[in-house]
Parts: structure tokens; C-alpha cells; sequence
């Protein structure tokens, strides 16, 4: 066990060695008290990939102990920020060599087409690292006027500690550089527990954390069941933070389990149930391509997947008629296609949930203008889906679906279409097409919602931060870098002299 | 069509060829002046001439001016986003890497400062100063301010555009990556004159410049005399922005043509006559490794030279005696020879100069406590030196010499001290020697300094401003301020539904 396996990708004819132990202290290693395994499969055939070790509870304790050891030592406040961005742009360097390998391995355990792996999930995470590479010799503080005549005050900001990081299985190479891109830069250390049913690029980066340098215990991955890893890190004494995303169910779990333990810091990116709007004045080729985007992208495993659209009645059945041919364009299918535009959804308990809701849909009496029927064969393959005459109160207008799934419903002025998209728990991303510049002002304005896009949808930018009105935290951008950090005040007196008794 | 010139170098610490093109770099290409003449560039070991260089002319200026601008409203400005000038910044910073021994070895050959040195400081240095302002390409922040709901206001820090920087002979190539790194992360054009005594390495990364892909016309290279392409690009109304490091004499000039011409933007890194203040409770054999360190570095020829050194009356002999024999143990020779710390002076006009002090200080009745006299028949070398008995209105006290040479004061003052320290035109720096917090910090605190170090002198990091209070300077570079320099602040407010009647 903990021996690398040579995978074979029959579409390229390539072979990619991946380890399959825990990554800690620079080694792959074996779980020091269990013979559990995890499962890897090929959402595209259903076939299994390869098993790797799954980490316990324990594995979890030696991961942490290593990255403490490496934070008081190697790390932390041991190392400058000069090194820490020449080892962050190192590791940015040994991705993009190797960005064509990554992409097949993302594809095969994943499903989502290679060339979208390639120039987007890896080109962006790539970008991620360098953009936090500039900042890790930019950490200032404030040095604060107080009383020149005996004492100053300044502001560190040191790196937090000890990090703990869970990331989910739709971008796994991508949400793995947003965790670990600021982290570094700061000067913390990472425990990282990548989902258990999507390890394998995690593992196969953690040989490029070799590689570019970093010391041992500055990266440590820990695949492991989310009940088992996940909870374990959330409670752990010895961890100064806790990054997470994925459910909302979930998420709460880790706050419940942070604040009972030691009070660690949470950041938390959860789900989305985002709206999209069409007014009458928007350029309806181009909604319709947005529209695409933000629901068929990723096949809809996207966090701010656009998944609830909103149609102004005097465009409304023009549009859905744009919308139904472009949905049809789109070709889902094997991820090793060159053709393919989507793939597969990641795995069959993500199918069947989907497909659960679909029926929920019809027998709600949403209708299914396209898709919304199971293919035949072997592949989680969900078609493009479109219900229309969806109510606000039905399942699929209020639960995160997660899959290639619109619910579309009509309105009529500006304040009803305010006013059922931001009727949700939700408030991660909404989007809007409008001609009319005042009207995009008054509506994104009005939208609650962490990421506004307006004639666009879904694109993010590294340097522009991201994350939802009711969740914890921003991602991206100069934003991160405070989630990685821990301010202290030094006050530093040089001049008074203080009588006593008091 | 401009030549190269081959270099070949046979030292104990460097061997090998250097290939150094000798025109203008202006567009994207190499080329002749328009006046057809050349500069000597005199090698300041031995005084002998090594090669010569393509002199530019205000006509030079014009079609660099024209290049830039065509860049920046098309292939450069915000037309490349912050992500891509990163990229090429850390390019080029990468290309800088890889020639590294050969950057230094130009910088020995063409100013005298040793190999080890330019080696370990001033490439290392530079490289990283262009790898940090990289980091800063794509982080250009405006604000978005609140000022009522019918309004949405934002700030936008847009590149100033074309910029001129006109850089000095004592760190050429450390001075260059100053002014460009922040430059082209904020996107603007640059024209740069290094100066005419020390183009080599300046010339040397043009091409790596153009090796690492920038495009066209972003960044262009004009050798030539500071009273005519400096003068020409300080009157030019086609540049937006001039930023000068050199003399105080010739930092007002710049800022004069600046207001006559088009009033553009003016940053200025002047002169100093730094105080190094060493207290009683100084660890007093540090202090004089430091305060020595502080005005022999580069052999004196830094604005920011620890050049005034007041010692407590307390251990005044103890110092002396330890800072004379430590100075006299600098090894001055051969800047390719490894064994030592100070090479000769940058030119014959620099070393007339330090001598003309020197022999100031005599006639004025100051003590020379040791050096005072050339060394060797050939090349620019002087001795370090020490000077005693020294009062404030004496030339050497009062005017920066450029040179290994200082004055000792003794003090026994505290509150004395720090206006004895602050009595200058100057500002740029002070260095100042005490075990005890109260008394280092309050001091700090008092002199009147851009820079002032505690313990210390001398250190300098891309992270961290530096500049001048009073007369040593106008603005900082380095550190996240240098982003100020070059970028233009625009406010868009826009009007949602705040309706006139």
C-alpha cells in the first residue's frame, strides 16, 4: 500500500504515475493505523481508476504535528517573504510544464473535457499562484501614530498558523491553488483533505511541492472521507484555521465543530442557488451564450452555476427559443473528446441526486422544454435540462441542484425580477443582461449577492475577490491575504516610566 | 547599422565574453544616433578607454518620445493587463537571473565597484527589485467610495503614461531596476538615460528587455550627455512624468525645465551628508564596523553615506582607534580580485572632485587621521579617509564629497546631537548607534531623514521606501509608494438616478 500506480489513458496513450500513500513531510506514506482505501472512478465509464490510501483520524494528528513542526521551524515566521514567493512561482513554473499531464489526470477523475482543464482550471490556478507569489513579500502592517514622545505602536501581520483546507471535487486543481496560493504566501502551513471521490491531481501536485522546494510539512494532503478527515481537522486542537468549501450542510458541521473545539478560524465557500436575469433591452444572442455558460458550464457543478433564470414576459418566449438551440449545440460527453464542451457529472450518487430532482420537477408540474430523460449506457451523462413554468415554492427553484439543470420562470418589472432573485438562502452569485446602463446600476446595486456579473456571467479574475453574502470570507484577490493572517499590536514604550503604587 | 562590443574578460573572478550592443534601443530596435557621434566609455582601473558608445541627441528624444507614446495607446498601457506585465516583468527578472555573473562583471569593468560586490549586492538586489515590482503589476488598486446611493464613485489608478528616467553612474544597473520595475508594472512607457559614464549593463539587460518580449516602444534606452538628452527630456512636453536620481544641482534644473515646459510630474533622489551618531552605550566594535560600512561602501559614492560621524565624548578615543585601523585594513585594488573591498573612484571628474575636498579639508585645518592620498599611478583609486578637528562651516562638514572620505565630530549632548545631526540642506539618511531602545528610538524619531537606520546602515530592500526629506529629494522610491510615482489618479463618479429638475 502507498505504492505509486501507473495509470494508462487509453485516448492519449499516455502513462501517469501517481502516488497513492498520504502526503506528509515531503513522503508518501502509508496510514499509520488503518488498511482503508478509497475508490477512484472514471465518471465517464464507471470504471474504477485506482485505489489510494484513505487517511484517519489519526493520519491526521502526524499531518498535523508535521505541518506545526515545519510552521516553527522551515515556516512561519523562519522563512521571508522573498523565498516564499520564489517557491510559489517555482511551484506555478512545475504546473504549467506540466499542465498537458495534469489536465488528462483532472479529466479522467473528474470527467470535465481536457482542453477546458487544461487552458482554463490549470491555466487560472497557475495564474492563482503567481498572483499570490507577488504578494508574500507584500505582507505590511500599519505603524500607528500614538504619543511621539513615548511610545509606538505597530501592526504585524503574522501568518495564522497551522491551516487546515478542504476542497471539493468539481475544480479540484483550481480550488486546491486558491487554498493553497494564499496560505503559503502568508506564511502558513496547509493539512489538505481534497475530496475523497477527485485525490488524484491533489497527490500528483503534492510531487511538485517536492519538487519546487518547499520544506517538509509545509504542504501535507490527506485524502479521507469528509465524516472522518474533514471532521477531524474541523475539531483538531492544533489547528489555527479551518478553509472549506462545499456544501452549506457541510459547512455548518465545520463551524459547529470549530467553535466546540478550540475556536478556530473558519472561512466557509458553500453553495448557490444564483439567479440570472434577462431584461428586454439585453443583446438576447449573447444572454443566451452567458445563460449556457453559467448553467451547462462544469455541467452545472459550479458553485455559482446561474441556475435560476428570469425572463422579462415581452422577450420571453424569444429567448427561451435562442436558448433551447444553443443548450442543444453544447455536446456532453466523454471528456477525452476533442468536441466536448461538458463531461460527465462526477459520480453516480451526484447523478442520482440530480436525476432525483429532475423527477421532483416534473411532478411538481415544471415542465421540460429540453432534456430532463437519462441517456442509455454507461457515464454519469446528465443532458442540458430546461424547465420552464417554475414556481418560487418548487424544489428545483430552491435547492442547489448541482447539475445541468434551469429553472426558468417570466416576470415583468425590474422590482419583480429584484425581488424573486434574491428570494433564496442562498447569495453567492447572480447575473444580469440589460442594454440599459442605469438599469444594470439599480439592479446589480440591488442583487445580494457576493459576485455581481453584469453582461457575463460566471468568469472570475484572481485578483478580484469572491465569495457569498451569508457565508464567511472572501477568496481571491488582496482579500484572501487577511483570512491567512493573524494581527498583532505591539505597543513599545521607550519612554514613560510608570509610578507605583498605582 | 550600431555595433556590439565583445568584452573579454580574464580575472580571477570572472572569465569569459561579454557582448554589449552600442546604439540606442528606441522602438524595439537598435539603432544609430542622429548626430552621428559617440561617448567614451574609459574603464576607471586603469583610466584606458573601452569602448565607445552611440551619444543620443534631442532628435533621439523626439522619436523615443513618439515610439513610447505609440505604445502606450496600443501594444502597452492598460492594453496589456496587470497579469501579462507581470508575466514579462518576472521574464525578465528570469533572463537577469541567468546572466547574473556577467551583469556584475560589466558593472566592475565600467565602474569600479569589486565583482563580489556587484556580484552579491547590486545584481542580487536588482533582480529582486524587478521580481517585486512583477508582484505588483496585477494588483493595482483603486478605492470605491461611498457617497449616496444615487451614486456609484470609484477610483481608477491608470499608468501616467510616458515617463523619462534619467539614472546615475554610482549603482547603474540597481538604479535601473529602481525606475523600471514600478514603471512598467504600472504600465508606463519608459525612456531611459543611464548615465554617460556607466552604460554597459544598462545596455546589456535593453536586450533582455527585448529578449523577454516587451513590446515595442515600451521601454527605450538613450545614451547621452545629461545637458543634452537630459536637459532634452526634461523640456520635452511630450513626456508626462521625469524621474532623476543625481545631484542636488542638477535635481533643480530637472524641476526647473519640468515647470517651464509642461509641468510634468517631478520625482527627485538628490544628495546627502548622512550623520551617523555612535553613543556612548553604542556595542561599540559594531558600531564601527557599521558607521565604516556605512560611509566606505561602494567607496562612498552613495547619496545616502553615513559621511558625518559623531562620537560620544564618553568613548570618542576608544572609537577613533578602532575605526582608524579598522579603515585602514579596506584593501583598495582590483575589482576583479577577490581579496578586495574598494575599488577606484568612477571617473577622473569624480576623483578631481574628491581630491579638491580633500585638499579643502587640509587648507580649512581639519586633521587627517589617515588616507587622504591616491593610490597607485593608474585608474581613479583613493585612499579611505578620516578627518578630525573639523567645524561645521568647512566645505568637507558641510558639501557631500562623493568619496571614502568622512569627518568624526565629537558630541556630548543628547538634545546638542540631533541638532548637530539635523544642521544640513539634506535628508536622505542617518544611522544611529545605541544599546539602549529609549534613547536609539527617540533620536530616530527626531532627526529629520527619509531613511534612518538603528544599528545598522546602508541596508536597503525593494519593500521598503526610500527617499529624501528636504533638499536630498522629492517622493520615494521602492516599497508599494514607488506605485505613486508612476500612476495617475482618476475619479468616475457615476450618476444613477440623482435627477435635475
Amino acid at each position: 500500500m502507498a505504492q505509486p500506480v501507473t495509470i494508462n489513458i487509453a485516448a492519449t496513450g499516455r502513462k501517469i504515475t501517481v502516488p497513492t500513500g498520504l502526503f506528509i513531510n515531503n513522503e508518501f506514506v502509508p496510514s499509520i493505523d488503518s488498511q482503508d482505501t478509497i475508490q477512484c472512478i472514471n465518471p465517464a465509464t464507471e470504471e474504477v481508476i485506482c485505489s489510494v490510501v484513505a487517511g484517519s483520524e489519526k493520519d491526521i494528528d502526524v499531518a498535523v504535528a508535521a505541518a506545526r513542526k515545519a510552521y516553527k521551524t522551515t515556516w512561519g515566521k523562519n522563512v521571508t517573504g522573498w523565498e516564499r514567493s520564489r517557491l510559489l512561482n517555482k511551484l506555478a513554473d512545475l504546473i504549467e510544464r506540466d499542465a498537458q499531464e495534469l489536465a488528462e489526470l483532472e479529466t479522467l477523475n473528474n470527467g470535465k473535457p481536457v482542453k477546458i482543464a487544461r487552458d482554463f482550471d490549470i491555466g487560472d490556478s497557475v495564474q492563482c499562484l503567481r498572483y499570490y507569489a507577488g504578494f508574500a513579500d507584500k505582507i505590511v502592517g500599519q505603524s500607528i501614530e500614538v504619543d511621539n514622545k513615548t511610545k509606538m505602536a505597530f501592526t504585524r501581520h503574522d501568518p495564522i498558523g497551522v491551516c487546515g483546507q478542504i476542497i471539493p471535487w468539481n475544480y479540484p486543481i483550481n480550488m486546491w491553488s486558491w487554498k493553497v496560493a494564499p496560505a503559503l504566501a502568508c506564511g502558513c502551513t496547509v493539512v489538505m483533505k481534497p475530496s475523497e471521490i477527485t485525490p488524484l491531481t491533489a497527490l500528483k501536485l503534492s510531487e511538485l511541492i517536492i519538487e519546487a522546494g518547499f520544506p517538509p510539512g509545509v504542504v501535507n494532503t490527506v485524502p479521507s472521507l469528509g465524516s472522518v478527515g474533514g471532521a477531524a481537522l474541523s475539531s483538531h486542537m492544533d489547528v489555527d484555521k479551518v478553509a472549506f468549501t462545499g456544501s452549506t450542510v457541510t459547512g455548518r458541521r465545520i463551524m459547529e465543530a470549530a467553535a466546540k473545539s478550540n475556536l478556530k478560524k473558519v472561512t466557509l465557500e458553500l453553495g448557490g442557488k444564483s439567479p440570472h436575469i434577462v431584461f428586454e433591452s439585453a443583446d438576447l444572442d449573447q444572454a443566451a451564450n452567458w445563460t449556457g455558460l453559467g448553467i451547462l458550464y462544469n455541467t452545472g457543478q459550479d458553485c455559482t452555476a446561474g441556475s435560476r433564470l428570469f425572463v422579462q414576459d415581452t422577450i420571453y418566449d424569444k429567448f427561451i427559443n435562442i436558448l433551447v438551440e444553443k443548450f442543444k449545440q453544447l455536446k456532453v460527453t466523454n471528456g477525452f473528446d476533442e468536441e466536448a464542451g461538458a463531461g460527465p457529472v462526477v459520480s453516480k450518487m451526484q447523478y442520482d441526486k440530480i436525476f432525483s430532482y429532475i423527477e421532483g420537477g416534473k411532478q411538481q408540474g415544471a415542465k421540460a422544454v429540453l432534456g430532463g430523460e437519462k441517456r442509455p449506457g454507461k457515464g454519469y451523462f446528465v443532458d442540458p435540462t430546461i424547465f420552464v413554468d417554475v414556481k418560487p415554492d418548487m424544489k428545483i427553484a430552491r435547492d442547489e441542484i448541482f447539475g445541468p439543470v434551469l429553472a426558468v420562470a417570466k416576470f415583468s418589472t425590474e422590482e419583480e425580477a429584484i425581488a424573486l432573485a434574491n428570494d433564496t438562502s442562498y447569495g453567492l452569485g447572480a447575473g444580469l443582461h440589460s442594454n440599459d446602463a442605469s438599469q444594470c446600476m439599480r439592479v446589480s446595486q440591488a442583487l445580494e449577492a457576493g459576485t455581481v456579473w453584469v453582461n457575463q456571467y460566471n468568469l472570475l479574475n484572481n485578483n478580484v475577490p469572491f465569495g457569498g453574502k451569508k457565508q464567511s470570507g472572501r477568496e481571491l484577490g488582496s482579500y484572501a491575504l487577511e483570512e491567512y493572517t493573524s494581527v498583532k499590536a505591539v505597543h513599545w514604550n521607550y519612554g514613560e516610566k510608570l509610578d507605583w503604587p498605582l | 547599422m550600431p555595433e556590439t562590443y565583445v568584452h573579454k574578460f580574464d580575472t580571477p573572478t570572472f572569465k569569459g565574453e561579454i557582448s554589449v550592443p552600442l546604439g540606442l534601443y528606441i522602438d524595439g530596435k537598435w539603432v544609430d544616433g542622429s548626430s552621428g557621434n559617440k561617448i567614451d566609455v574609459i574603464n576607471p582601473s586603469n583610466g584606458k578607454l573601452i569602448t565607445k558608445i552611440t551619444e543620443g541627441s534631442p532628435k533621439d528624444v523626439d522619436l523615443a518620445v513618439a515610439a513610447a507614446q505609440k505604445a502606450f495607446d496600443t501594444t502597452w498601457g492598460l492594453h496589456k493587463n496587470g497579469f501579462e506585465r507581470a508575466r514579462l516583468l518576472q521574464k525578465l527578472g528570469d533572463l537577469m537571473e541567468q546572466n547574473a555573473d556577467k551583469l556584475a562583471a560589466l558593472e566592475a569593468l565600467d565602474n569600479g565597484k569589486t565583482f563580489n560586490w556587484a556580484r552579491t549586492t547590486d545584481v542580487d538586489h536588482s533582480i529582486r527589485c524587478i521580481r517585486y515590482y512583477a508582484g505588483w503589476a496585477d494588483k493595482i488598486l483603486g478605492q470605491t467610495i461611498e457617497t449616496s446611493e444615487a451614486k456609484l464613485v470609484y477610483v481608477r489608478h491608470e499608468p501616467i503614461g510616458v515617463v523619462a528616467q534619467i539614472i546615475p553612474w554610482n549603482f547603474p544597473l540597481q538604479m535601473m531596476a529602481w525606475k523600471i520595475g514600478p514603471a512598467l508594472a504600472t504600465g508606463c512607457s519608459v525612456i531611459l538615460k543611464p548615465s554617460e559614464f556607466t552604460p554597459l549593463s544598462a545596455l546589456f539587460v535593453a536586450q533582455l528587455i527585448h529578449e523577454a518580449g516587451f513590446p515595442a516602444g515600451s521601454f527605450n534606452l538613450i545614451n547621452g550627455y545629461g545637458h543634452v538628452v537630459g536637459q532634452a527630456l526634461a523640456e520635452h512636453n511630450g513626456i508626462e512624468k521625469i524621474a532623476f536620481t543625481g545631484s542636488t544641482l542638477v535635481g533643480r534644473k530637472i524641476m526647473e525645465a519640468s515647470s517651464k515646459s509642461n509641468l510634468k510630474k517631478v520625482t527627485l533622489e538628490l544628495g546627502g551628508k548622512s550623520p551617523s551618531i555612535v553613543f556612548d552605550d553604542a556595542d561599540l566594535e559594531q558600531a564601527v564596523k557599521w558607521a565604516a560600512f556605512g560611509i566606505y561602501y561602494n567607496h562612498g559614492q552613495c547619496c545616502c553615506a553615513g559621511s558625518r560621524i559623531f562620537v560620544h565624548e564618553k568613548i570618542y578615543d576608544q572609537f577613533m582607534q578602532r575605526f582608524t585601523e579598522h579603515t585602514k585594513s579596506l584593501k583598495v585594488g582590483d575589482p576583479f580580485d577577490p581579496e578586495v573591498f574598494q575599488g577606484p573612484q568612477v571617473s577622473q571628474q569624480q576623483y578631481d572632485r574628491i581630491m579638491g575636498y580633500i585638499k579643502s579639508g587640509k587648507e580649512e585645518g581639519a586633521t587627517i587621521v589617515t588616507g587622504g592620498e591616491r593610490l597607485g599611478q593608474e585608474g581613479y583609486y583613493i585612499q579611505p579617509t578620516i578627518f578630525t578637528n573639523v567645524k561645521p562651516s568647512m566645505k568637507i562638514v558641510r558639501e557631500e564629497i562623493f568619496g571614502p572620505v568622512c569627518v568624526v565630530i565629537k558630541f556630548k549632548d543628547d538634545d546638542d546631537i540631533v541638532a548637530m545631526a539635523n544642521d544640513t540642506i539634506y535628508g536622505l539618511a542617518a544611522s544611529v548607534y545605541s544599546q539602549n531602545v529609549t534613547r536609539a528610538l527617540s533620536t530616530a524619531h527626531k532627526i529629520r531623514a527619509g531613511t534612518v537606520w538603528v544599528n545598522t546602515a546602508n541596508m536597503l530592500y525593494p519593500q521598503v521606501p526610500f527617499g529624501g526629506y528636504k533638499q536630498s529629494g522629492i517622493g520615494r522610491e521602492l516599497g508599494e509608494y514607488a506605485l505613486a510615482n508612476y500612476t495617475a489618479v482618476k475619479a468616475v463618479q457615476v450618476n444613477l438616478h440623482l435627477n435635475l429638475s
